[in-house]
């Protein structure tokens, strides 16, 4: 009959959306399960919770010397990608600049184009100009890489204030600096905060771009467990991985909160 | 307080000229109203008396003074919009107290300030609350606050009642008129609604496609306007071919086919400049039905017939067939309507009626 039919469609359907959410969250479970194993290979059975692993990795040099570098990489790539992100959104919403829809193409156009031939490009390009390889390519690359997404998520926000708020803050004696300080900025800032977020996630674990844009000897933590899983499969990275996922995941959850907070104090 | 002037004002975007060659004069202390249907052109006025348009051509004076080149945070004007334009994230009294920020009033003056203008809006205890947490009235009487608590030269206002509903309208246009009295501010108000522009103004500015049809006290535009456009903007009218016999210092004859001779006193007859063809006005509340066969003293009198009823409580709107034309007419009435069908006479006096020109 219909009605059992379409009940166990139903049921089908909802296994089918079980299976997948397994098949993508069971690798990183395992991951997070197999960092707190006392054991000394990488696998199950576990013998054991332990904080080995972590200990471990905090004493690595190698690891550490990553994780700074990944770090100062992605705040500086979070600071002039929204700055940037930002400058682009108000010229490209609020003064109407001739070609702007061709500008904006242009400028979200990294998400569409493959990381690999972005990544390629650049390098070539680079090399065309005869400018070896740098920290500062590196986050040249990665500037690149997220300002579209700063664009997009700000662009968003900024289309949806209304220029009449503005023109009320100008009517009242307030200059145009005075009033993107006073009233476009604190009414943007939770997109700013996600903008930022993103590039800074997006950076910390960007991988592809990475690998052809670093120089020599400077690793990154996604490059740095590309370069230990070379060797063996060592439990360290299982408990690194732990960490990213926390960093990655975690940040941006943090970043919502904060800005559903914020808006809902100014009743937006 | 100042007067605002506006010379020769032309503003073009792109080829479309949205308002053609004008010229305004708003005196100081007065309430004007830009009356007009949509895309007429009122806001882009009030936008380049504002600074938020460069006008194409012309000039624009506030007390004297050539304002174009002067930016809309020099001009010390308080304007306020259609969707009231409250700052989200800020408290109402840093809302009101926003634009004494950035004037010379010393700190501990800005709190007493603001509560006075609280006051004046009749808000007394809202000043901690954040706009969204008030109603759509509320929110505007505060735009208004925050707009007049910096003393402005001028107040610009755009369609300030129109996202209110129908009552709260009411209310709040007799409380800005009571307002405007008590500060005597020079205002200028721009609606589409014309019950509206009657109330309150000093002064309609009757546009029409990007030009002023005409300038006057509320009671001038309605009983003598200078167009038809104007006569059936601002409720309806009945507009009846006519011929001027003759035009003295006493008035004019005019001679109609539908209703014979009419003459018209000499204030509702400017508009003609001697014999020759013209139009008679005669707004619809202004012409009345009565019984088949009536002739009451001193009105003007022809049968009719009645076609069409629209029975509204206090009063009906008929249209009636006289002659070759159908008129409307709009009547109090105390007992029952006439019917649909019937003979009756239509009756106006001439005095109620007015003369234009023909186009
Ligand atoms: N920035 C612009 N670019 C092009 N045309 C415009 C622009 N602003 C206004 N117009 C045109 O100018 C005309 C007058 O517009 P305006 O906003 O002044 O009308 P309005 O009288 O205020 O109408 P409403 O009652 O609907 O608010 C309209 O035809 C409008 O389409
Ligand atoms: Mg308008």
């Amino acid at each position: 009959m219909a009605a059992r039919d379409s009940s166990l469609g139903w049921h089908l359907i909802r296994g089918y959306a079980m299976a997948v959410y397994l098949f993508m969250f069971l690798p990183i479970i395992v991951v997070v399960l197999l960092s707190f194993n006392a054991s000394q290979f990488g696998s199950f059975p576990m013998t054991g919770f332990s904080f080995r692993w972590f200990g471990e990795l905090w004493n690595n040099e190698a690891i550490l010397r990553a994780f700074r570098t990944s770090l100062v990489l992605g705040l500086l790539t979070a600071l002039i990608s929204t700055t940037l992100g930002v400058l682009a959104s108000l010229a490209l919403v609020r003064y109407k600049v001739p070609g702007a829809n061709t500008i904006s193409t242009i400028l979200i156009a990294p998400i569409l184009v493959p990381e690999v031939v972005l990544a390629v490009a650049l390098l070539l390009f680079l090399n065309f100009l005869g400018v070896p390889k740098s920290f500062g390519l590196l986050l040249f690359g990665h500037v690149i890489f997220t300002l579209p997404f700063v664009i997009l998520v700000v662009q968003a926000r900024l289309v949806a204030i209304r220029r009449d708020i503005e023109e009320a803050a100008l009517s009242l004696g307030a200059s145009p600096v005075q009033t993107f300080f006073q009233v476009t900025l604190p009414l943007m800032l939770p997109a700013v905060m996600a903008g930022a977020l993103f590039a800074f996630t997006i950076s910390f674990d960007d991988i592809t771009g990475t690998l052809f844009w670093k120089p020599g000897g400077v690793e990154t933590v996604p490059t740095q467990i590309f370069a230990m899983l070379r060797n063996s499969i060592s439990p360290e990275i299982n408990a690194l991985g732990t960490v990213m996922i926390v960093m990655t995941v975690g940040l941006p959850l943090v970043g919502a909160a904060i800005a559903r907070q914020m808006s809902k104090k100014s009743g937006l | 307080m100042s007067s605002v002037t506006l010379k020769n004002i032309v503003k073009r975007f792109g080829s479309f000229t949205a308002v053609h060659q004008t010229d305004l004069e708003i005196p100081e202390g007065a309430f004007v109203t830009l009356l007009g249907p949509s895309g007429c052109g009122k806001t882009t006025n009030l936008r380049m008396i504002a600074g938020l348009l460069d006008p194409t051509e012309g000039e624009i004076l506030i007390g004297g003074k050539r304002v174009n080149d002067v930016p809309i945070h020099k001009r010390n004007l308080g304007i306020v919009f259609q969707n009231y334009a409250l700052f989200p994230h800020k408290t109402v009294a840093d809302n009101i107290a926003f634009g004494l920020k950035y004037r010379d009033v010393p700190k501990d003056q800005i709190a007493g300030k603001v509560q006075d203008a609280l006051d004046l809006v009749q808000l007394p205890d809202v000043g901690s609350r954040y706009p969204k947490e008030l109603s759509g009235g509320q929110q505007q009487r505060i735009a208004l606050a925050r707009a007049i608590v910096i003393e402005p030269d001028v107040l610009l206002l755009d369609e300030p009642l129109s996202a209110l509903d129908a009552n709260l309208r009411e209310d709040m246009r007799v409380e800005l008129k009571r307002i405007q009295d008590q500060i005597g501010v020079t205002t200028l108000f721009v609606t589409h609604d014309q019950s509206e522009a009657l109330a309150m103004s000093d002064q309609i500015v009757v546009m029409s496609a990007g030009r002023v049809e005409q300038v006057g006290a509320p009671e001038e535009v309605y009983n003598n306007p200078a167009s038809e456009f104007v006569a059936n903007f601002l409720g309806a009218s009945n507009v009846i071919d006519a011929e001027c016999r003759a035009k003295n210092a006493e008035g004019a004859q005019l001679d109609t086919p539908l209703f014979g001779k009419v003459t018209l006193p000499a204030e509702k007859s400017v508009r003609l400049s001697g014999a020759g063809p013209a139009k008679l006005v005669l707004r619809a509340e202004k012409l009345q039905v009565m019984e088949e066969g009536a002739a009451p003293e001193g009105l003007i009198t022809a049968p009719a017939t009645i076609e069409t009823v629209d029975y509204q409580g206090q009063t009906v709107r008929y249209f009636v067939r006289v002659g070759d034309a159908q008129l409307q007419a709009l009547n109090m009435i105390d007992e029952r309507p006439f019917e649909k069908g019937s003979a009756a006479t239509v009756g106006f006096r001439p005095q109620d009626g007015s003369a234009l020109a023909p186009a």
